[in-house]
């Protein structure tokens, strides 16, 4: 009796060793597949940033970086061509910032909203709205911009035509919108509920705790989310190639027309010749675009840490 | 016949009819309802519908083939050309020498075939008085040196010059011969559009801002012209009669912006791409070309 139970013990331990090894083997594998997918995801990301390295720089040979980047002439199709993007520079930059403008205000105010102010109903019923705002096809926005959006402008104030940094601005803030307003109410969710509950048993009213207490608190990531909707904006191509004009002036005002260094990229790139110079311009008017981008993603990876920090104790 | 001999009956059967309908194209005689295969035709945004219509007939007529037509601009065909990454390139300029050197340069022979011609149509909104205009007045408006339409004999309105961006070959055909005035007394091949034109990624983009816009001017090629815009007549110099752009005018040479529309191919075309554009050029082809708003290669009526 005795010895069966000791043979039973036995077996039972060899089938358990063999089983932790199984498992020891599937893990193994698994790991492995996720340091693969995590190396892969790295490698690509090094490869572009080579492409765009080996394709750009050589225009530089051309062109001097300086009159590259400040040169308000761009002909590459003149004989001899002009590389000189100021004027897409110019653009990107004046129609982000009232993209952001329009958008920040907007997308916290809706953010604070569903957070601290709506019923759950409401805001279980909001919520998904807004992010199907961000699924819509870009070129579909190019299109509201073009066919409504537009002629309000133009009659609004009174341009020449409805094609300009405006309208391209007004559609990119809607469209950054939906990551401002999810990323910051996230961030306002993570706000303790202590804070607000000291706010309110000193008396404050709804308005004064979310505007003294639960902003400051989450302003980190509002911070955060504003550069995320940032980096949107600049990167967006389609709408702005669509409804911003196109026109080569470095521009002065927000309602003349303009070119931006993505709709600069996508409207030459097709008729540029691998290896040409101005496909080199372009290349390196994507590298500049991606240095951009990459400063604006990185600070607000920046941001969001620390506010998960604040708030992890 | 036992099962095994069977399987392999099929895929023989279907090899040698391919066998076959590949040595028929590369005859000359060959019943045009045995060819195969696909063609790829790339460039010019203005050719486009042109070469759309032709292949659908084509490809009624010969059902084994497929064809492809894209027009994201002639700059964009010549360029795909010069990759190897088209069979045919459709195009509204003629390529350049510059070109001609990157292709030699890749060992792409172009091969030019003109397939129809085009009255380059400046177009206005409806309710524009302006109704002809001198190369020379045309140029100064896109040069950016007349900005108001009252110097033009219009009311007291700023105009609003639109173009289509680099990839088009109306781009570069309409800078030569209208910015630049080529073959005028007053040419300047230093002009340049100005830096207030807005171009425009496609022409129906343009013709739809144009019918929309009291102030704006653009051009299209007559194909795309439509009774929601005027088009303007157009006078050489001054003293020439003013001409009005349609397919009599660009026949008998009296419109002085007609232009041509040709395919570029890889060396001579072979087979099935010699079979389309035989057809494209054929009289049955040629009437496509009146109907879609082009001009054909020669009056026939």
């Amino acid at each position: 009796m005795a010895m069966l139970q000791r043979q039973i013990t036995a077996a039972v331990k060899v089938s358990e060793t063999r089983l932790r090894q199984r498992l020891r083997l599937g893990e193994r594998v698994i790991e492995g597949w996720i340091f693969l997918a995590g190396l892969l995801a790295i490698v690509v990301l090094l490869g572009i940033i080579f492409i765009l390295f080996k394709e750009g720089l050589p225009i530089f040979a051309y062109t001097s970086p300086w009159e590259f980047l400040f040169g308000t002439e761009w002909c590459p199709v003149s004989d001899p061509p002009t590389f000189g993007i100021a004027p897409f520079f110019v653009s990107t930059l004046m129609i982000t910032l009232i993209a952001t403008v329009i958008a920040v205000p907007v997308g916290v105010a809706c953010a604070a909203y569903l957070s601290e102010v709506a019923p759950k109903r409401v805001a279980e019923a909001i919520k998904p709205i807004v992010e199907i705002l961000a699924g819509i096809p870009s070129v579909m926005m190019g299109f509201i911009g073009l066919a409504l959006l537009s002629p309000l402008v133009q009659s609004a104030f009174k341009l020449n035509t409805g094609l300009c940094g405006l309208t391209a601005a007004i559609m990119l803030a809607l469209m950054s919108l939906p990551i401002i307003v999810s990323v910051s109410e996230d961030a306002l969710h993570a706000v303790p509920r202590e804070f607000k509950e000291a706010s309110y048993a000193l008396g404050a009213t709804k308005w004064e705790t979310i505007w003294h207490v639960c902003i400051p608190s989450a302003l980190s990531g509002i911070a955060a989310a504003i550069l995320l909707g940032v980096g949107r904006a600049i990167g967006e191509t389609m709408t702005v190639l669509m409804v911003a004009g196109g026109a080569l002036a470095v521009p002065v005002s927000p309602t003349d027309p303009m070119t931006t260094m993505t709709a600069a990229i996508a409207s030459g790139i097709g008729n540029a010749v691998r290896g040409g110079l101005q496909y080199q311009a372009l290349f390196a008017v994507g590298l500049i675009l991606f240095a951009l981008t990459l400063t604006v993603n990185i600070s607000a990876e920046r941001v969001l840490e620390r506010q998960k920090r604040k708030f992890t104790r | 016949m036992s099962k095994s001999s069977r399987k392999w009956l099929v895929p023989l059967m279907l090899a040698i009819a391919l066998a076959f309908s590949g040595c028929n194209s590369n005859l000359p005689s060959a019943d045009s309802s045995t060819f195969s295969g696909s063609i790829k035709i790339v460039g010019s945004n203005t050719v486009t519908p042109l070469s759309s219509v032709w292949a659908e007939n084509f490809m009624k007529a010969n059902p084994k083939v497929s064809i492809a037509v894209s027009g994201p601009g002639s700059g964009v065909g010549i360029a795909s050309l010069i990759d190897g990454i088209t069979d045919i390139c459709q195009s509204s300029r003629l390529i350049t020498t510059k070109e001609i050197e990157q292709a030699k340069a890749k060992g792409v022979n172009p091969y030019e075939v003109q397939v129809a011609s085009d009255a380059l149509s400046v177009i206005v909104n409806l309710s524009n008085p302006v109704s002809e205009l001198t190369i020379e007045q045309l140029s100064a408006i896109y040069t950016g040196k007349i900005t108001n339409w009252k110097e033009l004999g219009g009311i007291d309105a700023p105009i609003v010059a639109m173009a289509r961006d680099t990839n088009s070959g109306t781009h570069v055909f309409f800078k030569e011969h209208v910015v630049q005035m080529y073959g005028l007394p007053t040419a300047d091949k230093t002009l340049e559009y100005g830096n207030k034109v807005l171009f425009l990624p496609s022409t129906e983009e343009g013709v739809s801002q144009v019918a929309n816009n009291p102030n704006a001017i653009f051009y299209a090629g007559l194909g795309y012209v439509t009774d929601k815009v005027k088009t303007i007549a157009v006078k050489r110099t001054a003293g020439d009669p003013a001409v009005r752009p349609s397919v009599d005018s660009a026949l008998d040479g009296t419109y002085s912006i007609s232009r041509p529309l040709v395919y570029y191919t890889n060396g001579a075309p072979t087979g099935v791409i010699k079979a389309y554009i035989d057809y494209c050029l054929s009289e049955e082809g040629q009437k496509v070309v009146l109907e879609a708003g082009f001009v054909p290669l020669t009056k026939r009526r």
